[in-house]
Formats: structure tokens, C-alpha cells, sequence
């Protein structure tokens, strides 16, 4: 799979402060990219870089194999985390302005906003001002504008703040939708859970350094510890925990279920496969649960900004 | 891609659709004459007070110089002739009658003693006007009479009055008087005048409205969009175009309620100043005015200074408001940008009071020429000088040091723009914006 965007090495200084600190990503074309990291990471710096706001006092940025240069705003639509529209401007104009700046000609917008308008039931917003629409409906049109010129790469800031679960749902709906059409989209969010769902590939920056990326799922291999969960009813459950306890490193474990079962997490001994663990269990006891425990992003994101402070 | 045209549209009607400007645009030509007709009224109304004042007169001669006013009906003092009664009398009567004064004429040796004990008694502090007024006459009265005492013939002192107006030519045959200079002075001043007042209004608005997009929080998807400086030249022009259109309605609007009002009452403005005018040049020298504005008219240099009007004045405005525009990037809200003012302001105010004196005293004087091409001042001074005919080279010097110049203040502000559009919450030092310029 060939990438849409690489930044390779890049460096943002704000006078003694690094930004930026040579951080390479690699977005692979037609992925939901998860760009995370704790509050002032460099997060923001990144993606500005990434818009043309502002330039890499080093290092380089390729859309689509080429250097960043300025028409690509065309192939780029950018969600800040800030939103903003003139408050004072009609709807229908102001979005009819932005999208004659990301080069539409003034008819093909005209058309494509009157299928968003019509497909978000807004149509009747046209020629209101944005100061009468509340916060969620203003976002609405934000996403609309975003995503109007049909760009190859879409950068949400923390797309779904200031929606309700319904509007939040069509939003990422949408979102999907429009990775199918063949977008490509960097997702910078602090829910854990939306880049659970969501994104097949996730990089972490951290005090400017980018400290973890890949393919989610590959994350999650790396950071899986060998350790299941396991629901064993015996004979004798206080018997069977200290004859567990002499072989294997375990915890308790915390999950429902119906049977009067010794509920615990044990982890695999080296060179052990899971089929070895469970055929042992088998002889000891009933074995109503059994599963591995794989780490949630939460847990990734959390362990890996502890480890790297 | 260029924006350009497509920001300059919608900063332009944005501004010209904004309801306080429309409302701006309208009342503005109506307070303005509204003022002006009130000021003039409540001149004529004070003017037009009527006064009584009682004259004891003990020299039975001086007084006569009032005589002829007191039989005119209209005039707006009344004088009364007190005889034979003593000072202490006289004042009282006139108090009684509560009369706005007494006057006092002693008799006395001669016409000097006379003219230094002459007193006026009233109730509060008279008119300065007035006191002036009534010394001017009373003094006119006893040179005669002292000229008379010596048997002076009074018809030949009077012929003997010469006035002088020096006639003024430049060695290439160039006419001027003083009357033509400071009419020129007049156009210089209102030139300079008129752009300081666009700078500070249309800069204003061009700040405000970069601060708009700031905390509107716009700024990150316009400039995602556009190039910062497309953007900061989109809202000068945009907004110096609105600024432009404001003013031609202010001229058309006021000229239209100037002659409705004269239509409606009868009451010229232009009129009535002219006549002010006239009696103002009839007691100087005797020039017919319409004679005179055509000759001021074909002394000024009219295509040199209508050309360089313009090259100056968007010269000027553009200079200015870049730098108007960066305060606005570099400031979260307008109580923040006061630190930021006084610097602009400044070489303006020089500009216009430094300029506009030193222009007066010597057109082609060291300051006045040192000023015309500083880069901050030229637009104001220059437009000031010119009148008095100032060569082309001269000139264009002048017009390329402040187009440099605004290339440089466009560069600066566009590097403060690009950083400070983007930092929130920071009330940014002088330090701190140095420090922008290296980012």
C-alpha cells in the first residue's frame, strides 16, 4: 500500500522551544490515521505543518510521493480543533467563500452544497447567520465546508467535540463513507474509544518525539503481554488458585459471568502456546471463560507516556 | 492560486453591508451639518444679543461717536445719555434699570488724561468683545480730537492712510501674494488632513476586522486556504475600498442635504461664509473674490497635485495600515492594542502639527524638506508642500523611498501576521513580536 503522506524528519522550532523534534509519519493511502499524543505533544504543530500554515524548519513532507507546494491545499481538508466561521456572514455565502478559496469555481460548489445541505436537512440554514445556530449546528456546517472540495487527505481535530451521540454517529458514518470514496483521513482525537473503532493505523507524539507508530493491530501485538483471562471452576476454587499460583504469574481478574468460576488473568510461560495453558486448565477444571487479554488503546497510550516521562 | 480578488470581494461587503457602517455612512453628513448650522447659529445668537449700556459722559464731546448708533433702530447696543448727575447716581440708576453697563468718561486736562481714566462699571464681567469694541471707537474718537486740538488737518491724515500688499513673484514670473499662500497652505493642510483621518479610521477597521478572524477562530481555515500576505492585501484593499465608497457618499449626501436645506429655508452655508469672506478681503484690499479663487486656482500646480494626491495618499494609507493590520495579528482584543498605538500615531501627529508649522514658516526650509522624505511623514508633508511647487525629481525621490519602504512594512507585518494570527492568549511584549520576526 503505497502512502498518501510522509513526513520525513521534521523539525519545528519556536524560538528555544522544539516543537517538533525530527518526527517522521507515514499515512498509507486509504487509512483512518490516528494521530495521538498527550496535551502539547506537538500534535498541532504537525498538522499545521502538514496545511502550509506554517513551515518545517527542517525536514521534508510529501503529499502523494511530492513535495508540499501550495496548490495542494487543494488536496487537503482541515478541521481545526478550534472551529471557527464568521459569525456575522450568512451560511450559504460563507460557505460558498470557503470553498472558492480551495479552488471550486462558484457553480460546483453551489451544486455541492446543495447536496450536503440537503443529505445534513439543513437546506432552510442558507441565509441564516451563523451567530443564530447553536455550537452543534455550527459544527455541521464546518464538517460540510471540510469536506466539500472532495480532498485526498482530511484532517479531523477532534471531529465529534460539540456533537450529540446521534449527530456523532452520522459524522463518523460520514467519515467512513468518505474513506471508501477513497479518502485518506488523519484523526487527532484524546477518545481512546473513537480510535479503537476507527483507525487502522495510529502514531504517538510525545513531548515532540514521535514515541510509537504502525498498523493497530501490529501496536497491539507488540504491547499484548502472553496473558488470558480465564473463568476455571474446580472442585475446591481456593485449592485450585494456589495450585495455578505455583505455576503461572496471575492476578484477579474483573468480568461477568454467570458460574461460581475462579475469575483470573494468567500469563503464558515463555516458550508456552495458548493451546498448552488451556489443555492444562481442562485437566484441573471446567473452563467457562477464556480469553486473551489484549491491550485497549487507552492502555497503550497511557503505558507509553509513562514509560517515555 | 491567486485569492486575492475574492478576498478583496468579501472583506469589501462585508464592511459595506455591516449595519453600523451603513448607518455610519448616513449619519454621519447629517450630525456633521447638523453641527456646523448649530454652531453657526449659536454664534449669531450671542452676537445678536441685546445690550443696554448708559454713558455719563462729563466731556460732552467724546460720546458723540455713539451718537449715530443710538439712533439706528437695529443695532444690537442701545446707548443711553446720562447729563448732569454724579458717578455714584449714574451707577445706581443704570443698576436699577438693570442695564448691562456704565460708562464712564471723565472730564479731565487733555486727551491723554481722558483717555486713561475712561472706566466701565457693570454687574458681572463684561463681554471681552464688547470692552474691545467700545475701545476701538472711543480711541478712534480722541485721536481725532487730540489731532484736532493741534490743528491737524483730520481729512488729510485720513487720505494719507497707505495700505500695502507686497506683490510676490518667483524670478520664472510665478505670481503669489500672502492671501494666495495660505490658501495654498489651505490645500496642503487639507490634503494632509484628510489622509490622517482615513488612516486612522480605515486602519482602525482593518485591525478590528483582522482580530474579528482571530478570535472568530477563522484565521486556521482561511490561512490553510490562502497565503497570509494575500490575505493581509485582500483586507487592505477590501477595506480601503469600502472606506473609499463611505467618502463619496459622505460628499454626494452632504452636498444633497446642503442644498435641500438651502431650498427648504433659505439659508445658504456657501453664501453666507462668502459674504463673511468679502467684507474680510473689502477691509483689507479691494479684490473682487471670484478674481482671486481663479487666480489661487491657476497658481496651484492642479495636475501635479491631483497626481501626487493619489500616489501619496495610497502610498500613506497602504504604509500605515500594514502596520495597522500586524497590531491586529499580535493582539487577542482591542484593549491590548493601546501599547501598539502610540508608536503609529505618533510620526502622524508630527506629520500633521510639525509638517503643517514648519511648511507655513518655509516651504523649502531644512525640516520641512527633511520631513517630505521621511517615509512616515513624506505622504502628509509632501501633499503640504507641493503647492508651493516642489521639482518632480524631488518628488519621485520622495514617492520611491515611501513605496520601499511600504514594501518593507508589508514584509514585517506579514511575518508578525503569520505567527501572531495563530497564538491565543498571549499578550504579546515588543520583545515578543521581535522574537516572531525570526520564526
Amino acid at each position: 500500500m503505497s502512502s498518501i503522506l510522509q513526513a520525513k524528519d521534521v523539525v519545528k522550532k519556536y524560538g528555544e522551544y522544539t516543537a517538533l523534534n525530527k518526527v517522521s509519519i507515514d499515512v498509507p493511502k486509504g487509512s483512518i490515521f490516528g494521530l495521538l499524543g498527550p496535551n502539547g505533544a506537538g500534535k498541532t504543530s504537525l498538522i499545521r505543518i502538514i496545511n502550509q500554515i506554517t513551515a518545517p524548519d527542517a525536514g521534508q513532507v510529501l503529499l502523494d510521493g511530492e513535495a508540499l507546494q501550495q496548490f495542494h491545499i487543494r488536496d487537503i481538508g482541515y478541521m481545526p480543533e478550534e472551529r471557527g466561521l464568521y459569525k456575522s456572514m450568512k451560511v450559504g455565502e460563507q460557505a460558498l467563500y470557503l470553498a472558492q478559496l480551495k479552488g471550486l469555481s462558484k457553480s460546483e460548489a453551489k451544486m455541492r452544497l446543495k447536496y450536503w445541505f440537503e443529505k445534513f436537512e439543513i437546506s432552510d440554514w442558507w441565509n441564516k447567520k451563523i451567530q443564530e445556530l447553536s455550537k452543534g449546528m455550527a459544527q455541521k456546517i464546518q464538517f460540510v465546508v471540510t469536506v466539500l472540495h472532495q480532498p485526498k487527505l482530511l484532517i479531523f481535530d477532534e471531529p465529534f467535540s460539540g456533537f450529540d451521540p446521534i449527530n456523532a454517529n452520522r459524522i463518523k458514518d460520514e467519515i467512513l463513507q468518505l474513506r471508501d470514496d477513497g479518502a485518506t483521513v488523519i484523526f487527532s482525537t484524546h477518545r481512546m474509544e473513537s480510535v479503537e473503532e476507527l483507525c487502522d493505523h495510529i502514531a504517538l507524539i510525545h513531548k515532540s518525539n514521535k514515541v510509537l507508530d504502525g498498523k493497530l493491530t501490529d501496536v497491539k501485538r507488540q504491547y499484548k503481554s502472553n496473558t488470558y483471562q480465564v473463568g476455571i471452576a474446580g472442585v475446591n476454587n481456593q485449592q485450585l488458585r494456589s495450585v495455578l499460583n505455583e505455576k503461572f504469574e496471575l492476578t484477579d481478574a474483573d468480568f461477568k459471568s454467570i458460574d461460581d468460576d475462579l475469575k483470573l488473568n494468567i500469563k503464558l510461560k515463555n516458550g508456552d502456546t495458548s493451546n498448552d495453558l488451556l489443555s492444562y486448565l481442562t485437566s484441573q477444571g471446567q473452563v467457562n471463560h477464556f480469553v486473551e487479554v489484549i491491550p485497549s488503546v487507552n492502555d497503550i497510550f497511557i503505558q507509553t507516556v509513562e514509560n517515555n516521562n | 492560486m491567486n485569492h486575492l480578488p475574492l478576498i478583496i470581494k468579501r472583506e469589501y461587503l462585508t464592511k459595506v453591508r455591516n449595519k453600523s457602517f451603513i448607518l455610519m455612512t448616513f449619519l454621519s453628513p447629517l450630525i456633521f451639518i447638523g453641527l456646523i448650522t448649530l454652531i453657526v447659529y449659536l454664534t449669531q445668537l450671542n452676537n445678536n444679543k441685546q445690550r443696554t449700556i448708559s454713558i455719563l459722559d462729563e466731556t460732552g464731546k467724546i460720546s458723540q461717536v455713539f451718537q449715530a448708533e443710538a439712533n439706528d433702530k437695529d443695532a444690537n447696543t442701545k446707548y443711553i445719555f446720562l447729563k448732569g448727575i454724579s458717578l455714584e447716581e449714574a451707577k445706581k440708576q443704570v443698576q436699577e434699570a438693570e442695564q448691562y453697563g456704565l460708562l464712564h468718561i471723565r472730564q479731565m486736562a487733555s486727551t491723554e488724561a481722558i483717555a486713561q481714566q475712561i472706566k466701565f462699571y457693570s454687574e458681572d464681567s463684561p463681554s471681552q468683545n464688547f470692552i474691545s469694541k467700545l475701545e476701538r471707537r472711543l480711541s478712534e474718537k480722541l485721536t481725532e480730537e487730540t489731532l484736532l486740538q493741534n490743528n491737524v488737518n483730520i481729512d488729510l491724515v485720513k487720505k494719507s492712510k497707505m495700505q500695502v500688499a507686497i506683490g510676490q513673484e518667483t524670478f520664472s514670473g510665478e505670481r503669489t501674494s500672502k492671501l494666495i499662500n495660505y490658501s495654498k497652505l489651505g490645500f496642503g493642510f487639507a490634503a494632509g488632513y484628510l489622509l490622517f483621518m482615513f488612516i486612522i479610521i480605515y486602519g482602525n477597521m482593518i485591525m478590528r476586522s483582522v482580530i474579528e478572524e482571530k478570535t472568530n477562530r477563522i484565521i486556521e481555515i482561511i490561512i490553510s486556504s490562502v497565503k497570509p500576505i494575500q490575505l493581509l492585501m485582500g483586507k487592505i484593499i477590501g477595506t480601503s475600498l469600502a472606506g473609499i465608497t463611505q467618502f463619496l457618499m459622505w460628499i454626494v449626501l452632504g452636498g444633497t442635504i446642503v442644498v435641500i436645506l438651502g431650498l427648504v429655508f433659505g439659508f445658504d452655508l456657501m453664501s453666507a461664509q462668502t459674504a463673511q469672506q468679502q467684507e474680510l478681503i473689502a477691509q483689507g484690499a479691494n479684490i473682487d473674490i471670484q478674481i482671486l479663487i481663479s487666480h489661487i486656482i491657476s497658481s496651484l500646480p492642479i495636475v501635479n497635485l491631483m497626481v501626487a494626491f493619489f500616489i501619496f495618499f495610497i502610498g500613506g494609507y497602504l504604509l500605515y495600515s500594514s502596520l495597522y493590520a500586524a497590531i491586529g495579528a499580535a493582539v487577542d482584543n482591542e484593549t491590548d492594542t493601546q501599547q501598539f498605538m502610540m508608536p503609529i500615531l505618533m510620526p502622524l501627529i508630527l506629520a500633521v502639527y510639525v509638517g503643517g508649522f514648519t511648511v507655513l514658516e518655509d516651504p523649502h526650509g531644512t525640516v520641512a524638506t527633511v520631513f517630505s522624505y521621511l517615509p512616515f511623514t513624506s505622504p502628509v508633508v509632501m501633499l503640504m508642500r507641493i503647492p508651493f511647487g516642489v521639482g518632480i525629481g524631488e518628488q519621485l525621490i520622495s514617492i520611491v523611498i515611501l513605496y520601499i519602504t511600504f514594501a518593507g512594512t508589508v514584509w514585517f507585518a506579514s511575518k508578525i501576521y503569520r505567527v501572531g494570527i495563530l497564538m491565543y492568549g498571549k499578550k504579546p511584549s515588543y520583545k515578543e513580536i521581535f522574537k516572531w520576526l525570526k520564526y
